[in-house]
């Protein structure tokens, strides 16, 4: 199966012009930021400069964790209106007659999910550092400068949201209904921040053999992904409602 | 009444077959959609899909549009057998027009278009969609979000959206459903336009004056395919033809007057006219129907018989049946033998 860059490039295009003029979208991306940004930045301000070592370094791991919400939350709401929303428009059966494949169509959605995600959860982690060096104390700044989390944080913040958005667009293409959707993706997203809480309450020692397996699990996973949200994406079910029958099933699988 | 239902596919005279389905079935579940469809459908052709909800009108046409696959039997669309290898290409040569238009609200009409345009990998976009506007009269609107479209408008940016492809193919669900008469007239100059330059047309519809006006032959379905045929072929198919003739007042001896008169069958009484012709006598008129084989040749003579019989003829003329109770006949036939 060959993929063709113009028809992603015209999804992508298409679904970052929808996002600008969509109220939810916007809303929700102006504000989950910044409430996500609230939590852990009060947490950093309020530490003494005189805090424990061992404060401090919970302190400084929960804020971090929690900022990685935001690349984690705000595409995955997203993606969960990506496909059963096209549905409940009318919009999915037009796309579907045109040359475009399921693989295509996914990983145009997917992009254009991940870069305003991306970007604003760069963007927040930004507003949260200059906060931190302005309004913290030079000892708790330094902590917060420091941490090896800072370092991951970079790595994290694509690859969790990549991760989420396949989660939302998984669910998706199984539901009908976009709130039950939303909902769900939410949830089904949330799975490596478990493990990325352990590390960063030291409950799992977070080392940079760790990590960075985590890292190189997440960015495989999130490659190949396409191909396991493409199997579920059944364009019989998604038209009709109704799952193909046995010899529709065979010749199904394109 | 002969219920017709060829199994085979019927290959028109001319030309070969645009869309050819054989033996096609489809089942969702337990429920039969389409039940072992025959048919075939030449290049260039206006081809009307009749039957009532249900009949398995959309799944047929989705099958066609490679959007679902057929439970059995085969098709080739646009000269290409439909497999699932092939089903890009067919993509590509074909276009479909849902029932519901399908427009992103959000965007601008020329951003629908240009974002169908993209997914078809088109070049000189932008003339493209001129073009397609032009053709359906929406050219001053191109700017418009979709979202603010009536009903109508939008119907008429989906007939555009079908057009940008330059299809060899294009399937139209319901595509003036909604539409006021003049905008509606406007779809049948386009289909018209679009035969003329040798675009095949499968035309799904309802409304029976717009099937018998557009097309060149129609199919009537009803889970299975009741009939196939040219309208004017399936009037001949399924109604004998016949003279209604009315006269001042109730014949004496009709039977005397209509036996062995050339080129009539039979006749039979039809009551009192529910419209009577001006200038009718203050007798109460009477209806006849004469079931003939040549109306040229036994008009005038069951005119000069009824002269012949001293009665005062009001009016005679050939019954006319429209494609409307050829669908009524068929489709009621079948319900009527389903319960």
């Amino acid at each position: 199966m060959s993929i063709n860059a113009t028809r992603i490039g015209a999804v992508v295009r298409k679904e970052l012009t929808e996002y600008r003029r969509n109220r939810f979208i916007l809303s929700t991306m102006a504000v989950l930021p910044v409430l996500f940004l609230i939590s852990p930045t009060a947490t950093i301000l309020s530490i003494k400069a005189t805090a424990s070592s061992s404060r401090l370094d919970t302190a400084v791991g929960f804020s971090l964790m929690f900022l990685l919400l935001i690349p984690l939350l705000i595409p995955s709401t997203i993606a969960a209106n990506a496909v059963v929303g096209e549905r409940e428009q009318g919009t999915l059966e037009p796309v579907l007659t045109t040359p475009i494949s399921r693989e295509e169509l996914l990983i145009g959605k997917a992009v254009a999910n991940l870069v305003p995600a991306a970007a604003l959860a760069y963007l927040i982690f930004g507003v949260f550092l200059a906060i931190v060096s302005i309004g913290a104390s030079p000892v708790i700044a330094s902590a917060v400068w420091h941490a090896p989390q800072l370092i991951a944080e970079l790595f994290y913040i694509p690859l969790l949201a990549a991760w989420a958005i396949w989660v939302g667009l998984a669910v998706s293409t199984k539901m009908s209904d976009t709130r039950v959707a939303q909902q769900l993706s939410t949830l089904a997203s949330l799975p490596p921040l478990a493990l990325i809480a352990l590390m960063s309450f030291q409950v799992v020692k977070p080392t940079l053999t760790i990590a960075l397996a985590f890292a190189g699990a997440l960015l495989v996973i999130d490659c190949a992904a396409y191909r396991v949200v493409a199997r579920l994406f059944d364009r019989e079910r998604l038209i009709t409602g109704t799952k193909p029958t046995a010899r529709t099933q065979s010749s199904r699988r394109r | 009444m002969s219920q017709v239902h060829d199994r085979s596919p019927r290959v028109p005279p001319d030309g070969a077959a645009a869309v050819e389905v054989s033996g096609m079935t489809k089942t969702f579940g337990d429920r039969i959609a389409v039940d072992d469809v025959s048919f075939s459908v030449a290049r260039g052709e206006v081809f009307g899909f009749l039957g009532p909800n249900g009949a398995g009108k959309t799944t047929t046409v989705r099958i066609l549009g490679t959007l679902i696959a057929p439970t059995s039997g085969s098709a080739v669309v646009a000269g290409i057998p439909l497999v699932p290898a092939n089903e890009a290409e067919i993509r590509r040569r074909i276009s479909i027009m849902p029932e519901a238009p399908g427009l992103y609200r959000r965007l601008t009409v020329t951003e629908n278009l240009e974002y169908f345009a993209r997914l078809y990998g088109l070049p000189g976009r932008q003339a493209r969609i001129r073009e397609a506007l032009d053709a359906v009269d929406l050219g001053d609107r191109a700017q418009d979000l979709c979202g603010s479209l009536s009903k109508g408008l939008r119907q008429r940016v989906a007939l555009a959206r079908t057009l940008l492809n330059d299809p060899e193919v294009m399937f139209l669900d319901e595509p003036t459903s909604g539409l006021d008469p003049v905008a509606a007239h406007e779809v049948h100059g386009l289909i018209n336009t679009l035969r003329q330059r040798g675009v095949t047309v499968f035309l799904t519809t309802h409304r029976l004056d717009e099937a018998e006006r557009l097309c060149d032959r129609v199919a009537i379905m009803n889970t299975g395919l009741r009939t196939i045929g040219r309208p004017d072929e399936l009037r001949h198919m399924l109604f004998s033809r016949s003279l209604a003739v009315t006269t001042a007042a109730p014949l004496g001896d009709p039977d005397r007057i209509f036996a062995g008169l050339p080129a009539v069958e039979s006749w039979r009484d039809a009551g009192t006219p529910t419209a009577v012709p001006a200038g009718a006598s203050a007798a109460t008129p009477s209806g006849y129907v004469v079931a003939v084989s040549d109306p040229a040749r036994a008009a005038p003579a069951v005119t000069r018989a009824l002269v012949a019989a001293g009665a005062d003829v009001l009016s005679i003329t050939e019954s006319r049946y429209s494609l409307e109770d050829v669908y009524l006949e068929l489709v009621e036939d079948q319900e009527g033998a389903a319960r």
